[in-house]
């Protein structure tokens, strides 16, 4: 405690609103965060990132009192040592902390939930007049489009992030954890956003932001604090900032050919495997569409947040009721539209959101990877053939390289990337002919996305087409042979093979917005 | 029960995070609580048999025991249809009127000239009403809750209907010998408990089916996407059930050489679930055991043998045992910290 007055003063004469130092944690078995530092100033946007599983999450559970950490650390806030020992007492000292599942209820209005365990109350009635009003001034100030009565089930992603930020200020917070805040987003929408975490910054508040994205990292933040395999590594300042020295720094190596940029010369698309014919639900979201991917081809599917992609990969993988067209397979067509049909055929589909609607959380990573091949594998009667699924299970591990000590463990355990190379090694087991990959590498971080990536590759040498839907244009540049385009349910048209028309941004976001840029 | 991690290891354990002796330590700290999990409510089981025949004195001889046993028989054949059902997220309301229902049958046609179809069509009655459950639960989506609960009552008058709302009864039953003779010792009742629990643990355990119920339960969304034939699940697990529900009614009938339409198996579903819910198995589905139901099912048995040979009244008896069952899960949920999910 001595130790806080003699610390040499930095340059910036301002105190640190937050400085966390010597923070450990500990879980049975394991050491999540070892000495750990950190500080956020008021006015500024400091970037936190590493790899998943770096102890991100962690660290700023810690901080929101969700965790506690090991005796020994301390957490200063305004120069002030604070036991934090449950959320209560960080949001009574002003840390408001936004995660990636947003906590709000649906059914309520904004200003309800803007007001959520706060509600004010005339002789001893709630003053719903009075919050409304309250409420209105903020959402003003956040630059809101929506009023305070509106359910939040009737907002958008995006607006219920604003929601939780006008939460944030409304309960005089002086720093603001943002975890991954963009992931959902479009372009549009997290243009929008940084331009509000600007603002609030401007007018003095602290910001911790975590995110995986190096673009937005650029745009964006004053500092860059950075955490490897749960110790603190360095921060960068603005002006050394640099996407080699974070990657050098977050994994602790260069990443020659991260996108396997050379795929293209040795890679020969043969016949199709699948086509599309006019598949739309109707035109609700997806009108009329026709696609033909080709063995041993990597196609993108680019597009805005809400353009229909995840649509029309359901639509074809029978996920979703289909109103017209047709799917082919190798030439032959889907009769039964649905997943088994689409599975049966050699189609399979990687869901975009793979806790929800992916993996079984309190399965095993064995049971996950085994859980559609194990069908075929059994013996008569429907038995389980229990060394087949080990030894898959145990090739899959070794394959993608998953982090995990036993198959056995449940999944729900593993970080996101190590649940999603279990998700993507079902499919890889079950040996598809097409393969839908819907946002393979949301919320991962680069060394699981390098893998994903060599293993896309490694799909499209043996021949199997591969359909690939991401948000993330550099990505899809990087490993794509050609990508489509599509906007409000429609394709707008192709990028890259015969097309000619170059795959580069630019050619994309024309398409994808309908502005020339 | 399936080995959960309490916490999040956010991987941090790396080749160089976690030397040699801190992963064999992690290693071992998981088995203990993995074998925690398994042995789930035992130790309560055991501390309330041995508080009883410390009470007592003549709880724990082998006559009592296997009183206990015969008593506990039917819940637990009850319970593993139970345990199939909730596994999946969902519920069976109507278990004790199927067992009604099942059990006037077989005593009513035990009277008839096709006494020999007494059992079949008894446990076909079963899986009949069970499939009639389960394609509304499947095929209409309707809610599991709201279906069995109508079916409690609709099988219930079934139940008075085929009975003509008397008690059915046969002194020359001739399938008796279930309820009242033992194999090598053990009395029959208990005998197919065991065998029930035994090929429920197989299915569950060993087969792709056992683990399609546990998908199906833990995220249903991801069991249809993953080409699982959900429907075909969900039927199953009622026709189970609904089975299962039956062979204690033939078992109940067996036992009394009786069957009354109006009051047989009322309550029964409650006792089941209760034993599911004991024997550690989540609500929502996708986590539980059937040896956790097993267990469940005696502690509930031994509750009521042990109270009467405490003497304490009946009214006692189930305020007791009410206090007992939630205290029970209280403690489980609270030993789980972290990983509770009921």
């Amino acid at each position: 405690m001595g130790a806080t007055a003699l610390r040499a003063p930095r340059e910036d004469v301002r105190p640190p609103i937050l400085e966390m130092r010597g923070i450990s944690k500990t879980f049975p078995g394991t050491k999540a965060l070892r000495d750990v530092r950190l500080d956020a100033r008021s006015g500024e946007i400091l970037a936190l990132m590493g790899e998943n599983g770096a102890g991100k999450s962690t660290l700023m559970k810690v901080l929101s009192g969700a965790y506690q950490a090991d005796p020994g650390g301390e957490i200063l806030i305004d120069g002030v040592p604070v036991q934090v020992t449950n959320p209560q007492v960080a949001r009574d000292h002003g840390i408001a902390i936004i995660y990636q599942e947003l906590s709000l209820l649906p059914n309520l209005t904004v200003a309800e939930n803007i007001f959520f365990g706060r509600e004010r109350a005339r002789h001893g009635m709630i003053d719903r007049a009075g919050m409304r009003d309250d409420c209105r001034e903020v959402l003003q100030r956040l630059g809101a489009t929506f009023g305070p009565t509106t359910l939040v089930r009737d907002l958008s992603i995006a607006e219920r992030q604003m929601v939780e930020i006008a939460r944030a200020l409304h309960t005089k917070s002086k720093l603001l954890v943002m975890d991954e805040p963009t992931t959902t987003l479009s372009a549009r929408e997290t243009d929008r956003l940084f331009a509000l975490m600007r603002q609030l910054r401007d007018e003095g508040l602290a910001i911790i932001y975590i995110s995986h994205r190096m673009d937005e990292i650029y745009a964006l933040s004053d500092r860059v604090a950075v955490l490897r395999d749960g110790s603190y590594v360095g921060t960068l300042d603005k002006p050394e900032i640099s996407a080699e020295r974070l990657v050098r720094m977050m994994v602790g190596r260069d990443l020659a050919g991260f996108y396997k940029h050379d795929h293209q010369n040795s890679r020969a698309p043969g016949r199709p495997v699948l086509e599309v014919e006019g598949v739309t639900d109707g035109g609700r979201r997806v009108h009329p569409a026709s696609l033909t991917l080709r063995s041993g081809e990597v196609l993108g599917l680019a597009g805005l947040v809400g353009s229909g992609r995840t649509e029309l990969a359901r639509l074809i993988y029978g996920a979703d009721p289909m109103v017209g067209g047709a799917v082919r397979i190798d030439g032959v067509a889907l009769t039964r539209p649905t997943p088994a049909g689409a599975l049966a055929a050699g189609l399979a589909y990687l869901t975009e959101d793979r806790k929800a609607q992916g993996l079984f959380l309190d399965m095993s990573v064995q049971d996950n990877i085994n859980f559609f091949v194990c069908d075929g594998d059994a013996r008569t009667g429907g038995v389980l053939n229990r060394g087949r699924a080990k030894q898959r299970a145990f090739d899959a591990i070794k394959a993608l390289g998953i982090r995990v000590d036993r198959p056995t463990t449940n999944v729900g355990a593993l970080s996101g990337g190590n649940q999603q190379k279990v998700l993507l090694s079902r499919w890889l087991e079950a040996g598809p002919r097409v393969l839908i990959l819907d946002e393979p590498t949301r919320g991962i971080d680069i060394g699981a996305k390098a893998e994903i990536y060599r293993t896309i590759d490694q799909l499209a040498r043996n021949g199997v087409g591969v359909l690939v839907i991401s948000s993330e244009l550099p990505e899809l540049i990087g490993i794509c042979d050609r990508i489509l385009v599509m906007r409000e349910g429609h394709i707008m048209g192709e990028v890259g093979g015969t097309s000619g028309t170059a795959i580069n941004q630019e050619n994309i976001m024309a398409l994808a917005t309908g502005v020339t840029l | 029960m399936i080995a959960k991690s309490v916490i999040k290891t956010n991987g941090a354990n790396t080749p160089e995070a976690a030397n040699d002796d801190a992963a064999q330590a992690a290693a071992r700290r998981q088995r203990i609580r993995s074998i925690i999990q398994v042995v789930g409510m035992l130790p309560v089981l055991i501390l309330i048999c041995v508080a009883f025949d410390l009470a007592t004195g003549k709880f724990l001889t082998a006559r009592n025991i296997a009183i206990v046993a015969q008593q506990a028989s039917i819940n637990i054949v009850l319970g593993a249809g139970m345990t199939f059902v909730i596994l999946t997220g969902g519920i069976d309301l109507a278990v004790g009127a199927v067992l009604a229902v099942s059990a006037v049958t077989a005593v009513a046609l035990s009277l008839t000239g096709m006494a020999w179809a007494a059992i079949p069509i008894a446990l076909l009655s079963g899986l009949v009403l069970g499939a009639v459950n389960g394609s509304l639960i499947a095929f209409f989506r309707l809610p599991p809750f709201i279906v069995t609960l109508g079916a409690m009552t609709a099988v219930r008058g079934l139940a008075r209907l085929l009975g003509s709302d008397t008690t059915v009864f046969n002194a020359e039953l001739p399938f008796a010998w279930i309820g009242n003779e033992y194999l090598f010792g053990i009395p029959w009742l208990v005998v197919i408990a065991l065998a029930v629990v035994a090929l429920s643990w197989f299915i569950l355990r060993r087969t792709v089916l056992g683990v399609r119920i546990y998908g199906v339960g833990g995220n249903p969304d991801a069991a249809r996407l993953s080409g699982i034939k959900v429907w075909a699940v969900l039927l199953f697990v009622y026709c189970a059930s609904g089975v299962l529900a039956a062979l204690g009614g033939v078992m109940s009938a067996a036992r009394t050489y009786s069957a009354n339409g109006a009051q047989l198996g009322t309550g029964y579903e409650l006792d089941a679930i209760a034993a599911v819910i004991l024997g550690g198995t989540s609500f929502v589905g996708g986590i539980g055991t059937i040896f956790g139901t097993l267990v469940g099912a005696l502690i509930i048995a031994v509750l009521s043998n042990g109270l009467i040979l405490m003497n304490v009244t009946e009214i006692w008896q189930l305020i007791i045992k009410g206090g007992v069952i939630v205290g029970a899960v209280a403690l489980d949920r609270y030993r789980n910290k972290g990983s509770a999910r009921t």
